[in-house]
């Protein structure tokens, strides 16, 4: 290679330092564990969850026969400092493989968007029909599993417990939202999904997943189109709901004591998983993401003291260079 | 040519009422392959007639000089002697190929491996996690255990993971070869304009092998020379002329002569005949006695028929090309032979005919090697003149001459120095009663039954004694363009080049000093030309221990154990020091390539630097390059011209052959095919080399971004329960190989370089990677198989880490499948687009738009993909619909893409870097002082011999054969043109065929083969 080769190669090798050395104060943007709001804690560190916290209702779930009776239960937390800004919160899943092959084909996209189609003929088995015949819609395994625990997040101020105002619409992708997920034609919901079912894990149907918003409910219901998203990995977490800022909150969560309020319904402990409750912000990069700065930290240091050692090599060898070339 | 004749009771047959009659019958030796060799009788009449090989028509023969021939067919078919030697055509692949065919078996056992991990991965996985899980994803209908999931799971993977068995790799490994070959058939520098024809690669799949290149076997005659003789130089009275000289009378060099000298005062002169030193025309003119009586020698003394078909419209028909320039310089000097008869000879000397009377020619053989002719002058006087090889004739001399004898000596050395043929001359005057005396004693010598040939042998060497030197001849073969400037070049480029000829020894040897395979810087030349078994091995076994002798001499200190062991030959034969030749004959070779000799042969032969085997036949040939082909693990190469030359062109790896006047036999067979011998060199330093790179660039770069894209599966299958969930979008797996990977790669297979033409010209040591089999072998490949891995572990395991924590910067879920997918997709077209980028090391607009290309057509096909429109139309199978743009527009995942890049291909380029700093192969290093050289223009030529060191080395060669005298002085083989005959009195004007008719009606004597009742001289 030609003399200037090196010379080029090694300005890539060099210049990912300063992106990473930028990348380091978003880095310390850290979440907040659901259950343990006293600690900043680190993102890996989110063990104790409401899956211990709420082990009665877990129990509870166990027995099939109390399907539809509510289980509730309550985790308390303090912030210390406010956080300031959008306020997002999540539910997190361990140990749920949403990436199963199997798992990811069994949905009909082609039902998802309304249409009137043979789901028989979709990998939605065995959530395809009831014995009966009747088609479940919506159908297959993802759907069926879908997350369906309800959480609420009270401020406890002075001894009144405010309810913090949360945003259930907006949290999905447009193209989910208007072109992926679309509610079939009718004059409304209910006549629409006429002549089919519930998934069997669901308590209600599908038209009344949101019933105080008729843009909310169907199909194209936020929390359904993010559980239809499905993860690349066993562990990961949903988007649930935004904090409105309004109020105490229009700059974000203030400091002081905090109480979730779940109406547990999804149950866990049978695949053995978790799940757990994050709030976080984000910053231009996204959520707050250790793993990136550290790699570039690290990857930037190695190239830079690669360059250093390649450059000495390289001036220490010049002379023997122009020996070859006398050759 | 070569004369064949019949024997004489079969010659009086020339009528077919008689052939009709004729019921002799032959017995023979069976079928063979030996050219030069029969054995027979025939049994007529009751009487037995030998049958030789000079009674022979071989077939494949041409007849020259001879019209037809009525014969006798005694082998045919595949009995015959052209049949016999020809050998078997294989099917021929390259190294690569076997080496290819080798790795894609390994890889798809490397697949199933992959497989059954995956596959045990899966049955614990199901029984362990699965189970459990079953609530929210039961098992599929008919799979009842966690081993039977394994076992489908195991036959998924293999789909899946198909993709590191790289099948397109045969397609693109054609095209690339395709365009190799046409490279060459376009090649302007390539294209003969003398005789319209450009090479031609005839195959198109053992181009990579032409980089590799060990052994060349060449042919001689129309491949290393032109089978055209010209006369040179002489030495007449102790001065030498013929030397070019400049305005100032210094030896001139090639390319800036002047003008050659005009024979336009004579009107018979050849004008294709050029001659550059003036001062022998000079003398001529001058009227030099000296001058006059050399070229009167030559006019005289040769067994060259003339024709003439009008007036002063020449023809020479001669049986050697060496007679014929002598005959011709002659000519164009003014001494003009016009024609002859049996018994005259007649010579137009400066205009004015004279006619000699013949009175004997003392004809050639090989172990006299001179020719003599006895001729009376008109006016009366006898004289002998003689031309021969310069350690006979100089030894016959009168002891007078000694002076001139010495410096004509000298001459001859400086001749046979630059690899010139060179002939004495001499005459002598005979006593009339000498003669009568000597010609009565030939007479009965000649009709005497038994040991006719050693009385008349001797009778010769009677007469030929104490002659006057009158000066030698130099005849130049005249080579093929850049032929010895070819075969240095070759050398240095550590090819090791065979002559395999069936000329005689003096004249290959000979060829190969002018060609410079032979030099006198050689510490020896050793020359094997035992007849028997024993004879061969122990001149082999003589000259292994000269070598190792020397090579002891030389490093003395430790050789003494090496010496012990018999099994260290080998190694010991490799660390020659000196330079050496060997030179075999085929009747020695027969015995060297039996089966307990050929190691021994050669060992011998592989330590020296050049080979020049001769007399051999087309199936030695043949199996001589099968030989080393068997022990050697070079790549062969045979280059020829001539039907004989077939069999080797065949059994090589490659085949080149010459198109030149020799007929298409050896084109056909060949794999390139050529017009010069020069180009071979351009065949393999520049083509060769560049397709043997580009090759195994190729295979790298392929294997590795198959292994890069494949492996992630196997990664992911870790985290998605072994389940056979892909990483990428169906569409991208069918993409990747055919669109966004497979045109970039094959521009750089197709293109690539890494020094120019010029270059790899001037470093002939450049070639020695690919002799070596450096750029693609088994190491090689594990490496390509190791960065791949190395790259589809960070292409996992970067988005992996990322994605595990990340959110998109308005707070929703980031680490969904399908933007996992399209990060990974993107990132591993990018780090292969800069791979590749990497690697070409000669960017044309070609490699630009391709790889440019391929990007713009991966984000293009992305987003159509993943577009609004194709979801509506086909929901179920568009599913990724709005991935790519909501994706792409988040920073985390450019950074993600940015990270991956980089450290994919950091390790590379510092890698790369540091292996030029730290061992840098010669192309780098000549890349480098391209650069340098660019400010300072310094001269690099290679190394050319210059100055030439004085040798004692004969240079006699001659291509002549017995016979002819004894065919001229009978008077049977006489085709004389209608004019010599018209002036000629004595005989009646008809055509030559009439005249032996009558002849054989009158005289009742003919010729005729065993086979035939014409006779013939012919070239094989």
């Amino acid at each position: 290679m030609s003399d200037k080769g090196p010379i080029i190669f090694l300005q890539p090798l060099i210049a990912p330092q300063p992106i990473a050395i930028n990348l380091l104060p978003h880095g310390r943007i850290l979440p907040y564990c659901g259950s343990l709001p006293h600690t900043v804690c680190k993102q890996r560190q989110r063990n104790p969850d409401y899956s211990d916290k709420c082990s009665d209702c877990s129990k509870f779930r166990e027995n099939s026969s109390n399907w539809n009776k509510e289980c509730l239960c309550s985790v308390n937390f303090t912030l210390k400092e406010d956080i300031l800004g959008d306020v997002f919160m999540y539910y997190g899943l361990q140990n749920f493989y949403q990436n199963h092959r199997r798992y990811m084909i069994s949905r009909s996209d082609a039902q998802l968007l309304g249409r009137n189609v043979n789901i028989q003929r979709s990998y939605c088995a065995p959530f395809t029909t009831y014995k009966n015949g009747t088609p479940m819609a919506p159908c297959g395994a993802i759907a069926n599993s879908m997350f369906n625990d309800t959480i609420d997040l009270f401020y406890n101020r002075n001894s009144s417990v405010i309810q913090v105002p949360l945003l259930k619409t907006g949290n999905s992708w447009w193209t989910d939202k208007n072109v992926k997920f679309r509610n079939p034609e009718s004059y409304n919901l209910s006549s629409a999904f006429a002549g089919t079912a519930r998934p069997p894990y669901w308590q209600k149907p599908v038209y009344l997943l949101d019933e105080g918003d008729e843009r909310n409910t169907g199909y194209v219901n936020d929390d359904f189109i993010i559980w239809m998203r499905v993860s690349a990995f066993a562990t990961f977490r949903n988007l649930y709901r935004r904090v409105r800022r309004i109020r105490h909150f229009a700059d974000g969560l203030p400091a002081g004591n905090y109480t979730f309020r779940i109406s547990y319904n999804f149950p866990v402990s049978k695949f053995k998983g978790r799940k757990h409750v994050i709030l976080s912000t984000v910053v231009w990069s996204g959520g707050s993401n250790p793993f990136l700065g550290i790699a570039y930290v690290v990857s930037g240091t190695a190239a830079t003291l690669a360059g250093f050692v390649i450059t000495a090599i390289h001036l220490k060898l010049r002379k023997k260079k122009t020996y070859f070339q006398r050759q | 040519m070569k004369v064949r004749q019949a024997i004489p009771v079969t010659a009086e047959l020339g009528d077919t009422s008689k052939l009709a009659r004729f019921d002799g019958e032959v017995v023979c030796e069976p079928p063979n392959n030996k050219l030069d060799k029969f054995g027979g009788t025939l049994y007529w009449k009751e009487n037995k007639y030998p049958l030789s090989n000079q009674n022979m028509l071989l077939r494949g023969c041409v007849l020259r000089n001879t019209e037809w021939c009525f014969g006798l067919v005694i082998f045919a078919g595949p009995d015959t002697k052209l049949m016999q030697n020809s050998g078997r055509t294989k099917f021929k692949r390259t190294s690569i190929d076997r080496l290819m065919n080798t790795l894609v078996l390994w890889i798809f056992g490397f697949l199933v491996c992959m497989g059954v991990i995956l596959a045990i991965g899966n049955a614990i996985w199901e029984h362990e996690v699965g189970v459990c899980f079953q609530i929210y994803l039961p098992w599929d209908e008919g799979v009842h255990s966690a081993f039977f999931s394994g076992f489908l799971s195991f036959w998924s993977y293999i789909i899946i993971l198909n993709t590191v068995v790289p099948i397109s790799l045969y397609v693109s490994v054609e095209v690339i070869r395709l365009g190799h070959s046409y490279f060459i058939n376009w090649d302007k520098k390539m294209y003969c304009a003398k005789r319209r024809t450009p090479a031609e690669a005839r195959t198109t799949t053992l181009n990579e092998e032409l980089g590799q290149v060990e052994y060349i076997f060449s042919d001689k005659t129309g491949t290393l020379t032109q089978n055209i003789m010209v006369f040179s130089k002489c030495s007449v009275n102790g001065h030498s002329y013929g030397d070019v000289q400049d305005v100032l009378g210094h030896k001139a060099e090639l390319g800036e002569r002047p003008e050659p000298v005009s024979f336009s005062f004579n009107p018979l002169a050849d004008p294709r005949f050029q001659f550059w030193d003036p001062s022998l025309l000079e003398a001529v003119k001058l009227g030099d006695p000296h001058v006059h009586e050399f070229f009167r020698l030559l006019s005289l003394c040769h067994t060259v028929m003339s024709e003439e078909k009008s007036e002063g419209e020449l023809l020479y028909k001669a049986q050697s090309p060496d007679e014929g320039a002598l005959v011709t310089a002659a000519r164009n000097f003014g001494f003009v032979f016009r024609f002859r008869t049996p018994k005259t000879i007649t010579v137009h000397e400066l205009g004015q005919a004279i006619t000699y009377q013949l009175l004997a020619i003392l004809d050639f053989n090989n172990i006299r090697k001179r020719m003599s002719v006895i001729v009376r002058c008109p006016e009366g006087k006898i004289r002998l003149y003689c031309k021969g090889a310069d350690t006979i004739l100089l030894e016959r001399l009168h002891p007078v001459s000694q002076d001139l004898t010495s410096i004509t000596a000298d001459h001859l050395n400086e001749y046979a120095a630059e690899g010139l043929r060179t002939l004495v001359l001499a005459y002598k005057d005979l006593e009339e009663s000498y003669y009568r005396d000597w010609s009565e004693r030939l007479r009965w010598a000649g009709s005497a039954s038994e040991a006719r040939e050693d009385r008349l042998a001797r009778l010769y060497d009677e007469v030929e004694h104490d002659m006057m030197l009158l000066g030698a001849t130099a005849i130049e073969d005249k080579l093929q363009q850049g032929v010895p400037e070819t075969i240095a070049i070759l050398t240095l480029a550590n090819i090791k080049i065979w002559v395999l000829t069936g000329d005689k020894q003096e004249t290959a040897v000979n060829i190969g000093y002018s060609c410079k395979m032979l030099t006198d810087d050689m510490t020896e030349v050793f020359v094997v030309t035992g007849h028997t078994v024993l004879e061969v091995r122990e001149e082999l076994r003589k000259a292994r221990e000269k070598m190792m002798d020397a090579s002891r001499s030389v490093g003395n200190g430790f050789s003494y154990e090496e010496k012990l062991s018999s099994s260290k030959l080998t190694s010991v034969l490799e660390a020659i020091a000196g330079e050496y030749a060997l030179v075999i004959n085929g009747h020695s070779l027969a015995h060297a390539l039996e089966a307990d000799m050929e190691v021994e042969f050669l060992e011998t032969a592989c330590a020296c630097k050049a080979v020049i085997c001769c007399r051999v036949t087309p199936l030695q040939k043949a199996q001589v390059v099968e030989l080393v082909k068997k022990y050697k693990k070079g790549v062969t190469l045979a280059i020829g011209d001539g039907a004989n030359d077939v069999n080797m062109i065949k059994t090589a790896h490659i085949g080149v052959g010459i198109s030149g006047q020799e007929g298409i036999q050896a084109v056909l067979a060949s794999d390139y095919s050529f017009s010069q011998f020069k180009f071979l060199q351009r065949l393999l330093l520049v083509h060769g080399r560049w397709s043997y790179l580009r090759m195994c660039k190729f295979l790298c770069y392929f294997f590795y971004k198959n292994f890069a894209f494949t492996m992630v599966h196997f990664w992911f299958g870790f985290f998605c329960g072994f389940s056979a969930q892909t990483v990428y979008d169906q569409y991208f797996i069918t993409l990747y190989n055919i669109v966004y990977t497979s045109l970039p790669v094959l521009a750089m297979g197709v293109f690539d370089q890494d020094v120019p033409e010029q270059r790899s010209m001037e470093y002939p040591k450049l070639y020695e990677p690919g002799q070596l089999n450096l750029l693609f072998n088994k190491r090689e490949f594990f490496i390509c198989i190791a960065q791949g891995i190395y790259t589809s572990v960070l292409m996992f395991f970067i988005p992996y880490g990322v994605f595990a924590d990340a959110t998109r910067d308005d707070g929703a879920q980031l680490a969904d499948y399908q933007s996992f997918a399209v990060t990974v997709a993107t990132s591993l077209v990018i780090v292969v687009s800069v791979q590749i980028g990497l690697d070409t090391g000669f960017w044309t607009a070609i490699n630009h738009f391709f790889i440019w290309g391929s990007l713009a057509a991966y984000f293009a096909i992305l987003f159509t993909m993943h577009s609004d429109g194709l979801f509506r139309m086909f929901p179920n199978q568009f599913r990724f619909v709005g991935n790519a743009q909501n994706t792409l527009a988040q920073p985390t995942v450019w950074l993600t893409i940015a990270l991956t890049t980089v450290v994919c291909i950091m390790p590379v380029v510092a890698f790369r870097f540091l292996k030029l700093d730290l061992k840098p192969e010669l192309s780098d290093t000549v890349r480098y002082t391209q650069l340098v050289r660019k400010k300072q223009k310094t001269q690099h030529r290679c190394v050319r011999r210059a100055g030439r060191v004085g040798s004692r080395r004969s240079g006699y060669a001659f291509s002549h054969q017995e016979g002819f005298g004894e065919l001229i002085m009978s008077g049977k083989n006489m085709r004389l043109s209608s004019l010599a005959l018209s002036s000629f009195a004595s005989r009646p004007s008809t055509s030559w065929i009439e005249t032996l008719w009558k002849k054989k009606g009158s005289e009742g004597s003919g010729a005729g083969s065993p086979s035939g009742t014409a006779d013939k001289t012919l070239k094989v």
